[in-house]
């Protein structure tokens, strides 16, 4: 007798035998947009798993951190391996992220029923975005040090909470080593936590409601065909591995390669470093906010660009309930236009953020 | 998919249709086998620590001579592990270290009995760190005493043998 034998006979898996055997996924043309969900849910795995080995030699602390980041991957074996996947995987899956949020907007995968596994995964983009915040500052290093007190100061221009919230982020009204042990626990036990959550209810959401199927396929099919469906187990799933196999390639020769730096150690009296800037993904944000003037209409320009992004934000959140016309089955055009308005203005401000001076 | 009715197959191609599943079966285990051992041997030395935490302190100053009065010690610092000097009731000054054979607890000097005594299983050695009585299965180690400077103000130097 074998295992599954053995647990079939005292759990009963006639439910997941069912579901194994049933569960099917759509054939077209566009089906290659399905992979990135899955390519980023393969990252996430990897920051769990790598983060936690990390978690066994690194020290919150303004005075140890630094050093103890040096320690594992001067000192301990692979040690250099793993900060290195860890930091390119953090990067990888944040730009998978926003591919898949755009192959969705394009697609309007998010029109109805699948609203709320768009907000789920909106909001599992700023908890990304929030991981890669307090990430960043954890191995103390003058970059880092700088780089938080400006993202942290944006904080402080939202109206009427601004001052409260910079106070909430650093632990104080300094970046000390009181917003390294906040960030830390943010990093590895407040968001893991919320993240583990939210990506239960997004895989749920996606196993009930199946693939969505891009209006432009379901308009051409005749009435009353279906699509052919490929089975998820095993066809699919091999599929998926196939992609999580590039995923691992791409990540293990970046991090072999380019090693990440770690810089210099945090020194608060230092002077700021020039050309002192965010990650990546944070750099179509903050170029927006070195071009508004300082005052627009008597109003300091800062806030309003907070303002702007927190109403950006809202919007892509809101998106599925805004587009009618997709929820109808109709073809929104304005929102394609939207989408694509989107995605060249982060592509050309980050490049431009990149290398303005 | 492929839906050929298997009963309406030539013997050969069944069996030609049998040796390509089990070739291709055995080459994703093949594949995922090595991507697994790929991952846990780095990981596995990974989570060895590495063996810097040793110190390599070769001596250290662990006290003053005026510091103490002959039948006492002090515990001091020897790389990251303690060590524990001695001055007899005779004016001998003698170190070992005082991580006890046994269990690695910190060993003391009893004046009573002029002895180093381990709190925590009732080991006993004598002044030369050999073992008087309880569980302790060696000595301690023994480390050489240098005196640098004149009198009473000499630094006691120890280092490792």
């Amino acid at each position: 007798m074998n295992v599954i034998d053995w647990v079939d006979q005292r759990l009963d898996l006639t439910e997941v035998r069912h579901f194994v055997a049933e569960k099917g996924v759509p054939v077209h043309a566009q089906k290659i947009w399905y992979y990135l969900g899955g390519m980023t849910l393969f990252l996430f795995g990897v920051q769990v798993f790598t983060g936690i080995l990390l978690l066994l030699y690194y020290r919150p602390s303004a005075a140890e951190a630094y050093e103890s980041v040096q320690f594992i991957v001067t000192q301990v074996q692979f040690g250099w391996l793993i900060r290195n996947v860890h930091s390119w995987s953090a990067n990888l899956l944040i730009g998978l992220a926003f591919a898949h949020l755009f192959s969705v907007f394009f697609l309007k995968s998010y029109r109805k029923p699948r609203e709320l596994t768009w907000v789920s995964g909106m909001l599992l983009l700023f908890l990304m975005l929030g991981f890669g915040f307090s990430g960043y500052l954890l191995p103390w290093n003058e970059l880092s040090f700088f780089a938080t007190k400006v993202g942290t100061g944006i904080a402080g221009a939202v109206p009427l909470i601004g001052h409260f919230s910079l106070r909430l982020l650093r632990g104080g009204d300094d970046v000390t080593g009181a917003t390294l042990s906040r960030f830390y626990g943010l990093h590895v036990a407040i968001l893991p936590a919320i993240a583990t959550a939210l990506v239960a209810l997004h895989l749920l959401l996606v196993q009930r409601q199946g693939m969505s199927v891009p209006p432009g396929v379901e308009k051409a099919l005749k009435p009353g065909a279906r699509l052919p469906q490929m089975p998820f187990f095993p066809n699919y799933i091999l599929r998926d591995v196939l992609a999580w196999y590039v995923v691992i390639a791409v990540l293990a020769a970046l991090a072999a390669f380019y090693p990440w730096e770690l810089g210099t150690k945090a020194d608060p009296f230092a002077v700021v470093p020039p050309g002192i800037r965010p990650e990546w993904y944070f750099l179509a944000m903050f170029h927006t906010l070195k071009l508004v003037p300082s005052h627009v209409l008597g109003i300091e320009g800062e806030r309003l660009g907070v303002v702007a992004f927190a109403v950006a934000a809202l919007f892509l959140v809101l998106v599925p309930f805004l587009d009618r016309r997709a929820s109808r089955g109709e073809s929104s055009r304005l929102f394609t236009v939207l989408a694509a308005g989107g995605l060249i203005y982060l592509v050309t401000f980050t490049i431009i953020g990149h290398y303005a001076k | 998919m492929i839906s050929t009715d298997k009963a309406a197959l030539p013997v050969a191609a069944e069996a030609r249709e049998f040796d390509r599943r089990r070739f291709l079966d055995a080459l994703l285990t093949v594949g995922f086998v090595s991507t697994a051992a790929a991952i846990a041997y780095p990981v596995g030395r990974y989570l060895v620590p590495p063996d810097s935490g040793e110190p390599a302190t070769a001596s250290v100053v662990a006290a003053r001579v005026r510091a103490l009065r002959p039948n006492s010690a002090a515990i001091f610092k020897f790389g990251s592990k303690p060590g524990i000097v001695v001055r007899t009731a005779d004016g001998d000054v003698r170190a070992f270290s005082a991580v006890c054979s046994h269990l690695d607890c910190t060993v003391q000097f009893k004046s009573d009995t002029s002895q180093l005594w381990c709190a925590c299983h009732n080991g006993t050695y004598d002044l030369g760190g050999n073992v008087v009585s309880g569980p302790p299965p060696r000595g301690l180690e023994k480390f050489v005493v240098n005196l640098r400077g004149e009198g009473d103000d000499a630094d006691i130097v120890v280092s490792r043998a």
